[in-house]
């Protein structure tokens, strides 16, 4: 989902780092707030910037013939929500900018939309959605896992699609004259990202499953202070 | 899913994930190059002017150097989530042989 450097126009590049520079300030605003009113679940914010730390490390090969990689943002979207991982993934994206030139600093904004906030965004909703239902909990933690990683990568095949036929996000009147490029473009990067993260995203959502079960074993405290389990689904797991 | 341990299917999951992988290697000639480049591709095939307007400050001079920093990367979080594991494992060990003593 890395949109190299230079690759999105000055206007777009603008836009995106607008929106994730909120985003990111929201994002540290509570952070704060967890270090200062929660810090025992601290050890548990580690982890999941831990995960993405891995999962986004790994590129994998997909039955397209190309290699992606895992986004790891589940289980920091569900437990700390999309804002505080839009910092925790500002951090990874920052790091693969700076010292593997993958992604860049002009596009970090852009990344950092989709991979920290939107896709966690979407798997924050679906989890708070599925999280009262009978549902059981581990095939919510699943499809939570799964949109958190393939709702990143058709933000970014949408990213790239706009600005393939929108100079800036201002050229509104572009977009309505060449409504059918635009939309021959989105199916191009969708065919590019979102089709190669398929098997990928199911990976990752198992991955987190089995992550989530060990974390309830062993600490379930941890999901209960961040309002990702119940006490009843807890003992469930636990029986 | 309760029934059938989590575990398993995941393990069944990667199992099927490398054996077709290994035998996808068997007759596509695909390198399995990044998508990334790939979509880089598709800009410049829908917009065969465009210029990149900044470069990276720094490049990593190869593939090995590249391979090293990605590692570093992975390493950074295992190092974290073994910690975690670990540290919840033993505790929750103790625990259970202090009730006991």
């Amino acid at each position: 989902m890395h949109i190299m450097e230079g690759m999105l126009p000055v206007g777009w590049a603008a836009f995106w780092w607008g929106l994730t520079a909120i985003i990111l300030v929201a994002g540290i605003i509570q952070l704060n707030k967890v270090v200062r009113k929660n810090r025992e679940v601290l050890p548990l914010l580690a982890v999941s910037g831990a995960f993405i730390f891995v999962l986004s490390s790994l590129k994998l090969p997909s039955v397209t013939g190309s290699s992606s990689h895992p986004t790891g943002t589940g289980l920091s979207s569900f437990t700390f929500g999309p804002l505080i991982t839009a910092v925790l993934s500002a951090i990874v994206l920052l790091f693969q900018a700076l010292l593997l030139a993958h992604g860049g600093i002009t596009t970090l904004g852009a990344n950092c939309f989709s991979m920290g906030f939107f896709g966690p965004l979407l798997a924050y909703a679906l989890y708070k959605a599925l999280q009262k239902t009978k549902l059981n909990i581990y095939y919510t933690v699943f499809l939570a896992a799964f949109v958190a990683d393939l709702g990143t990568y058709v933000v970014t095949a949408l990213q790239l699609a706009l600005a393939s036929v929108m100079n800036s996000p201002l050229a509104i009147s572009a977009l309505i004259e060449n409504f059918s490029g635009f939309l021959s473009a989105s199916a191009g990067f969708l065919g590019v990202f979102a089709v190669t993260q398929v098997p990928l995203a199911i990976l990752e959502g198992l991955i987190i499953v089995v992550a989530f079960k060990y974390i309830a074993k062993l600490k379930g405290d941890f999901l209960l202070k961040t309002d990702a389990i119940s006490e009843e689904q807890l003992t469930k797991i636990n029986s | 899913m309760s029934s059938i341990k989590v575990e398993y299917i995941l393990i069944a999951a990667l199992v099927i994930f490398a054996v077709f992988f290994v035998w996808q290697t068997t007759w596509s000639d695909s390198e399995f190059g990044g998508a990334d480049g790939e979509a880089e591709e598709l800009i410049y095939e829908l917009n065969p002017d465009y210029e990149p307007w900044w470069e990276p400050f720094w490049e990593p001079p190869g593939g090995e150097t590249e391979s090293l920093l990605f590692c570093l990367q992975g390493a950074i979080g295992a190092l974290i989530i073994g910690i975690f594991f670990g540290y919840y494992y033993a505790m929750n060990k103790f625990k259970k042989q202090n009730a006991k003593a």
